[in-house]
This record gives structure tokens, sequence and C-alpha cells, in this order.
């Protein structure tokens, strides 16, 4: 067989290969499009679930999926920023940052069962906090920390030294540059970090299952206020997220039609993960134009 | 006059001293300094502080099956009889079961990640970035219990007609698990065969090499610390993947016989067991030791990433 032949064979097994790549993403996106979709109403995203058989709608669910991003996020940002900061200007090239390093990556490449247990041990076996949304967060928080670390140090790192002399040359301290000038600049890559993490919390379940719990008590929409126990803020009630929601159904419940329920929830978490994606690019986008002035 | 003198002399030296004070005290930049560090350091800490006690935590847990309830540890790892209620706890079959289908996952996963990537960097860069990137970034961002559920709801009953049986096991599992670490493999794959320098593929093109040569014989050459690296990652993702396993794999803890029989992973066994059993109790303590073997193990496939990080830069550099 010739070279050229070879060559051509190759090329031909490395197009089906391709073709088959997208042939699942394009399989999976529309089974569950198109069997989740038509079971979509309105009345399934703002309904009680059947606390039973787990049947009924994802309203509580769907609610308890954003407060947790949104808790999530509110602990993980500052925290990462401030050691993101710490690994791009602080750190000296030495084995205790090395050390850092290595421990920041065990972090991100232990498996989320770990993270969920070690979440379960200390708030809900140890604190006794119980299975609640607080203890679900920060659980979601170890997990995220690592990744939004590493991303916020690389788009800190990737502005140009200028700027950061610039700044030190005004007579303005490390600390000032770098949240006054660094910051601003490294935002676009930063945001779109932030929102992709975000996409990647809101589909975790497995942090969750032992830490948020496997349960949505229907809350009281009309009650903001956040000491009250059946206030949908109150963070220390037990809350089933989505994502939670869909493997509970496929593996205990006792719904006629979990099959159908689960499409339908998969198809709303697929959608929501999409539109942070894109949220991610376009805002990205935008934070750069914005910040950079071209266009 | 000598005394006015003396004066002046000592009033001098107040004064020096106080602007030596002035000048010696910290400015504003530098307290703003000292409080940017703090906050930084502090954030740093807290880091580690969750790093070091989730491996404190979970290790003093694990090894309690051996310390309190003195089982030994090779019964524990050899012993293929999982009965924690009787006190029996081999943990043999959940150990074979993660191996399995990590393995099996690995295998199926790279040609494919491998050939997209070859694509997404030799044949058609302008494609690989405008399609082949967001589909990608698509399979990474679908969330594993929807992998779960798809497994259930296509693999689990295409198995059962294919081959009989309930559909679930360590086969209808690889399935699932290569779709999600095809991403893993396939993004990295596709860094480290960026990285290859230009010239070797100019060099071989100029002899007359064809693209396939070119690549089969000198990119994947230089590229494989970075494709062995991918794989591993991929691996370290499908050994701890739970919710989607523990869906499709069927979920007993007997040593798989064939690929196709109900079995467990050491994830899917701590998903479905550790809800039910009361702390500090054999059972619940044979949990945390499947937790520490996870552990343990996602410790040694970073430990291997290095490793092979460093033979890599050896060879390049020589």
């Amino acid at each position: 067989m010739g070279a050229k032949r070879t060559d051509f064979i190759a090329t031909v097994i490395i197009d089906l290969i391709v073709a088959a790549v997208v042939g699942i993403l394009v399989f999976l996106l529309a089974y569950i499009l198109i069997s989740g979709l038509p079971h979509v109403s309105w009345s399934f995203l703002t309904g009680t679930t059947d606390a039973f058989s787990g049947a009924g709608g994802i309203g509580v669910q769907l609610f308890n999926s954003f407060y947790l991003l949104v808790l999530t996020m509110l602990i993980s940002i500052p925290i990462s920023l401030g050691a993101g900061i710490y690994l791009a200007e602080y750190a000296k090239d030495n084995w205790r940052t090395s050390l850092i390093r290595s421990a920041i990556e065990v972090l991100s490449s232990l498996p989320s069962v770990v993270v969920g247990l070690f979440g379960f041990l200390l708030f809900v076996v140890k604190f006794k906090i119980g299975f609640s949304v607080i203890s679900g967060a920060i659980a979601l928080t170890f997990f995220n920390l690592p990744l939004l670390t590493r991303n916020i140090e690389e788009s800190l790192s990737a502005v140009p030294r200028d700027q950061r002399e610039a700044g030190l040359s005004l007579g303005l301290s490390k600390w000032k540059t770098e949240i006054g000038i660094i910051l601003p600049v490294a935002l676009p890559g930063i945001v779109t970090g932030i929102v992709l993490s975000a996409g990647r919390v809101f589909g975790e379940a497995a942090a969750l299952i032992y830490t948020a719990g496997q349960s949505a008590p229907v809350t009281n929409f009309s009650d903001w206020n956040p000491m009250d126990p059946a206030s949908p803020l109150n963070p220390f009630r037990p809350a089933e997220t989505l994502a939670v929601h869909i493997w509970k159904v496929n593996t205990e419940g006792l719904a006629s039609n979990a099959a159908q329920l689960s499409a339908a929830a998969s198809a709303v978490l697929i959608i929501a993960v999409l539109l942070f994606n894109l949220g991610a690019r376009v805002l990205g986008n935008f934070l750069y134009r914005r910040v950079t002035a071209s266009k | 006059m000598e005394q006015t003198n003396f004066q002046l002399k000592k009033q001098d030296a107040q004064s020096h001293d106080e602007w030596d004070a002035r000048l010696h005290r910290a400015t504003r930049a530098t307290r703003e300094d000292w409080m940017g560090r703090g906050i930084s350091y502090l954030c740093i800490g807290v880091i580690i502080l969750v790093v070091a006690s989730m491996l404190w935590f979970i290790t003093s847990k694990g090894i309690a099956t051996f310390t309190q309830n003195h089982v030994s540890l090779w019964k524990f790892l050899s012993g293929t009889n999982w009965a924690p209620d009787q006190g029996q706890i081999g943990a043999l079959p959940m150990i074979v079961g993660s191996f399995a289908v990590t393995f099996a996952a690995a295998i199926v996963a790279t040609p494919f990640a491998v050939g997209t990537a070859i694509f997404m960097t030799e044949i058609s860069p302008n494609k690989g970035r405008k399609l082949l990137q967001p589909v990608i970034e698509l399979l990474v961002g679908i969330p594993s219990v929807v992998y779960g559920f798809i497994g259930l709801a296509v693999v689990v009953p295409f198995m059962r007609h294919l081959v009989g049986g309930s559909g679930f096991g360590i086969i209808s599992a690889t399935f699932v698990l290569f779709v999600m670490v095809l991403p893993t493999i396939t993004t990295m794959t596709v860094d480290s065969l960026r990285a290859v320098p230009r010239h070797y593929k100019e060099a071989s093109l100029a002899l007359g090499a064809t693209r396939w040569q070119t690549v089969s014989r000198v990119i994947l050459r230089s590229a494989t610390p970075g494709i062995l690296t991918a794989v591993i990652f991929g691996m370290a993702r499908a050994f701890g993947e739970a919710l989607a396993v523990q869906m499709v794999i069927g979920n007993a803890a007997i040593m798989p016989k064939n690929l196709i029989s109900p079995a467990s992973t050491l994830t899917s066994q701590l998903t479905t067991g550790i809800g039910d059993t009361i702390d500090g109790t054999l059972p619940n303590n044979a949990l945390w030791s499947l937790a520490l073997i996870l552990l343990l193990m996602s410790l040694f496939f970073n430990a291997l990433v290095r490793f092979i990080a460093k033979r890599g830069q050896l060879k390049n550099g020589r």
C-alpha cells in the first residue's frame, strides 16, 4: 500500500471519527430537547413536587438551584480572587508556592463525590447543621475554588508587564496596582471563567446529594425573611436542586412518568447550561470591548 | 553660650529623631500593600486549610475500619464478599468495577479523542475552531446526571436488546463514561499537538512525507507525553464519576463476571450507601474506606501526571 493511499485512508478514518463525535453531540441534544421540551410548561416550571413519588413540577428545585448558585458564587468569588491575586502577584517561585499549587491541583482533581462526602462529614455529621442550603453552598465552593482560582490567576498573569510597571512607577502600592489596573484589564477573562464555572456548579449533583439534601420542602414564596423556617431564603433548610432531582427521580422515584419528568427536567437543565455558556462568551466579548476600547 | 549650643544640639537631635521616625513610618501605599498581602494570604490560607482538612478527615475516617474495627487491610482489598451488615467487607468487586469502567472508557475514548484532535489541529484548523471547539465545549457542559439519564433511557435499553439481560452493567457504564471523558482527553490532546514546534512538521513535509506520515511519525510521537497526560486526566475523571455511573451500572456489589451483568464501582457504592448507614459503625466506616481508596487513586493520578510531565521535559531537553 502506497504512502498516498495510507494517507487517504487515515484522513477518511479521522473524518469518520469527527463525524461520529459531532453525531453524538447532535444526538444527545436532540434526544433531550425532543423528548423533554413537549413536557415543559409553565405549570411544570413553577409547580411543586409530590414529596412521595417525585412527580409534579420543579418550581422549588429550580429556585434552589439558582439560590445555591448565588450563595456559592458569593462565597467562592472573593476567596478565589484573593488566592488568584496571591498566586499571580505575591507568590515567589519557591517550594512553598509549588506546594500551594499542587494543593490546588489536588483539590481540583478530587472526585466531586469525595468533596460532597467531606461536606457531609463536616457540616451534617460534625457540626450538625443538617442537610441545608449553606452546607451545599460550601461544598460547591470547595469544588469550585480551585478552578476559579486558576482561571483568575491565568487572567491576571496574562496582563502585560508594562501595565504593572506603569502602576508601580506612579508610586501605587502593589495592591492598588493589582485592584485598580490589572484587575479591570483581566476582567473579561475572569468573568468568562466565572460564568462557565456557574454552568458547572448549576449542573453538579454528586457533591450535593449528602450536603444540600434530597428533599425540597415546599416553601412559602411570599415570605422573604431569611430567618423564617418556611422562607425560600432560609439557608438552613434542605434544598434539592434540579440536577439532584433528575438523579432522584431516576433512581428512587416512584412516579409513573419518571422518564418524561426527567427528560423535561434535563431539557431545562441543558438549556440553562447552554445559556451560561453562551452568556460567558457574549459577556466576555462585551467586557473585552468595553475595557480595551477595541471594536 | 555653651548652654544654648547644647540646647540647640538637643533640639536638633530631637527633630532628627522625629524626622527619622517620620521617614521610617510606613506610607499609605505600604500599609495598603500590607493589607492586600494579608487578604491574599488569608484567601490562599483558606484553600490550603480546606485541602489539608479534607485529606485529614477522609484519611482518619477511612482508616477507622482497620484501626477500630480491626479488619485486616489485605482482607478488605482482596475480599470479594461485600455485606457490611454481616461484617463482611471485601471491597474487591468495587475496586475491580471502578478500574474496569475506567480502563474501558479510556481505551474506547482515546482513538476518538486523538482523531478529533488531529482533525482540529492538522486537517482542518478552521472547521476545528468554528465547529468542533463548540461541540467539545458543549459536551463538557452537559451535567453528569443528564449523561446518566440518557444512559438509562437509551444505552441500557439498547444493550438489553442487543445482548439480553437487564442492560445494566460495565458496558453501559463504559458507553456513558466514554462520552464524558471524550472532551477532556480531546481538549488536552489538542493543546499538546499545538505545542509541537512548527519546524518539526515543516521538516517532515519538506522531506516529502505525506500528511499522515508526518502526523503519525512526527507529531504524535513528540506529543506523546502530552497525550498520555490527557488520557490520565480522562481516566481520573472516569474513576471519580459517581452519579452517571451509578445510574447505569446496576449497583450489585458482586464480582463482575462479564461486561453485561450488574456490577458496582467505588463511587456508586458510596452514593447509594452512605445515607443508609450510621456514623461510627462498621458499615459506615467501610464506606469511608472506599472513599479513601478514591482519594488515594486521585492522588496517584495526580502524581502520575507530574511524573510524565517531568519525563517529557527531560526528553525534549536532550
